[in-house]
């Protein structure tokens, strides 16, 4: 089981609280859970990542485990402690504006 | 009796503002959406309880909401807006060529004859259309693959298309206009466009009079008279009687010609309606006054309307979506401003109230005439 951690505007559009957890199946990467969250939650389609390109969008990060992965490759694995649901994968808004 | 549903855009939700026909008190819903900025929010002609909103933030893109009851409930509809093939690029603010990206939904536009079918004006520059409530896009893409397409440049608030227009006399006809490309037609239903820019002057481009590049700000038509447009463009308020074709300046006398509004009285197709601003640098009213210009004349001659707005000390803007008018036997004009206040006349801007005093900058207004 995945655990993700949503912003609260996504959390608002997604109609949850607290954490979204996930059945992903392995390979656990980025694209992997965000294809299962987006499946999930359609609402959240193009609030991520971009339509057509499916890249991050600009002023959001991912973190996990104290890391910044972010700028990893979607299909690199997620850290163990993510995969095996010990930590949450946090979708964070990016400190910018007001 | 008849009531009033004025649906209000701000930089941090969307807010529903009721009243009777009297338009003297008023019941204020919201924030929906809170947090997000509200670039646009209107109803079907069709069917009033219908309303569209558009939903965007710079963190989480753009959404678009749909309500069936007149904005006191919302659903999610569509957000994949697709540049057809593609994209290519535009000009950048430097002159360099710049790919076409989606940013934001500015305008939305619901069909005149079809509950479910809407209009969307986006930046970057394109117009996508719905059949099914807003669920699914289509861009109609021979505006932005016109020949001009590659010279278009962003104006100082990106390259939007913030103005959609239904010809209420011929269903295949729309005007569009776009900062700072200029003002397009279409007579085929989307199919193909051309440029309407004859007759403006700017001289922010080298070509003062090219046939694309004008930023202009908005334009309004009476439904009445579909073939008579007037333009609040960067600097100068223009008017066209044949359609866009040709433009002649009727700026006349207003003490200044810069300004983003522009609008028509519901029941006086000469009657207009502008908020002069001081200048492209200085968004804000000559002399901290804030005043309504109305002609009656379609333009050239203008009196300015002060009668309950501020006339000291006023230092706000009034956005290029953030005017609309009622069309109640005694016309009601309403208008925003990036301070928060919204406001009202119930007697076409011969005296002024304001609805709300401390709303988040206001975006957009517009007005639901309800039986």
């Amino acid at each position: 089981m995945i655990r993700v951690e949503l912003p609260a505007h996504l959390r608002t559009l997604a109609g949850v609280k607290g954490e979204v957890t996930l059945e992903v199946a392995e390979p656990v990467t980025l694209r992997s859970v965000l294809d299962v969250l987006e499946a999930s939650y359609p609402m959240l389609q193009g609030t991520i990542r971009d339509h057509g390109t499916l890249k991050r969008r600009s002023f959001l990060r991912f973190f996990a485990c104290e890391e910044d992965l972010s700028h990893e490759s979607p299909d690199a694995l997620l850290p163990e402690a993510v995969a095996n649901g010990k930590e949450p994968l946090l979708v964070i808004g990016a400190i910018a504006g007001g | 009796m008849s009531k009033v549903r004025l649906l209000v855009g701000t930089r941090k939700g969307a807010f529903v503002l009721t009243s009777d026909g009297k338009r003297e008190k008023w019941d204020v819903s919201g924030p929906h959406f809170a947090g997000w900025e509200i670039y646009h929010v209107k109803g079907s002609p069709v069917d009033p309880n219908r309303v569209y909103a558009s939903q965007s933030s710079g963190w989480f893109g753009q959404i678009i909401q749909r309500s069936n009851d007149g904005g006191k409930t919302w659903e999610q509809a569509g957000n994949k807006f697709l540049y057809d093939g593609v994209a290519g690029t535009h000009q950048w603010y430097d002159g360099t060529p710049h790919p076409w990206e989606f940013k934001r939904v500015w305008h939305l536009e619901p069909s005149l004859k079809n509950v479910d079918e809407v209009y969307a004006g986006a930046e970057d520059a394109a117009l996508f259309h719905s059949t099914d409530s807003g669920q699914n896009w289509e861009e109609l893409s021979g505006l932005r693959k016109h020949g001009s397409g590659p010279h278009w440049q962003p104006g100082a608030g990106g390259m939007c298309l913030h103005t959609v227009i239904l010809d209420p006399s011929d269903p295949k006809r729309i005007y569009i206009a776009i900062s700072a490309a200029g003002a397009f037609r279409t007579d085929d239903g989307g199919q193909t466009w051309k440029p309407i820019n004859k007759g403006l002057r700017s001289q922010q481009i080298p070509d003062q009079d090219a046939e694309v590049g004008h930023c202009v700000h908005h334009i309004a038509m009476h439904p009445s008279r579909p073939g008579t447009l007037f333009m609040q463009k960067h600097w100068d308020v223009m008017r066209s009687d044949n359609a866009g074709d040709s433009w002649q300046e009727v700026s006349g006398n207003l003490p200044t010609d810069f300004g983003f509004v522009i609008d028509v009285h519901a029941h006086e197709p000469e009657t207009v309606f502008v908020v002069p601003i001081k200048s492209d640098s200085e968004h804000y009213p000559l002399d901290g006054q804030l005043r309504v210009y109305r002609s009656k004349s379609g333009g050239n001659e203008w009196e300015a309307l002060t009668k309950g707005l501020p006339q000291k000390d006023c230092y706000v803007n009034v956005l290029r979506d953030a005017m609309s008018v009622d069309s109640l036997d005694s016309c009601g004009v309403y208008f925003g401003t990036t301070g928060g206040q919204v406001y009202g006349s119930s007697d076409a801007g011969d005296s002024w109230t304001p609805i709300v005093h401390d709303l988040p900058a206001v975006l957009s207004v517009e007005v639901q005439t309800l039986a």
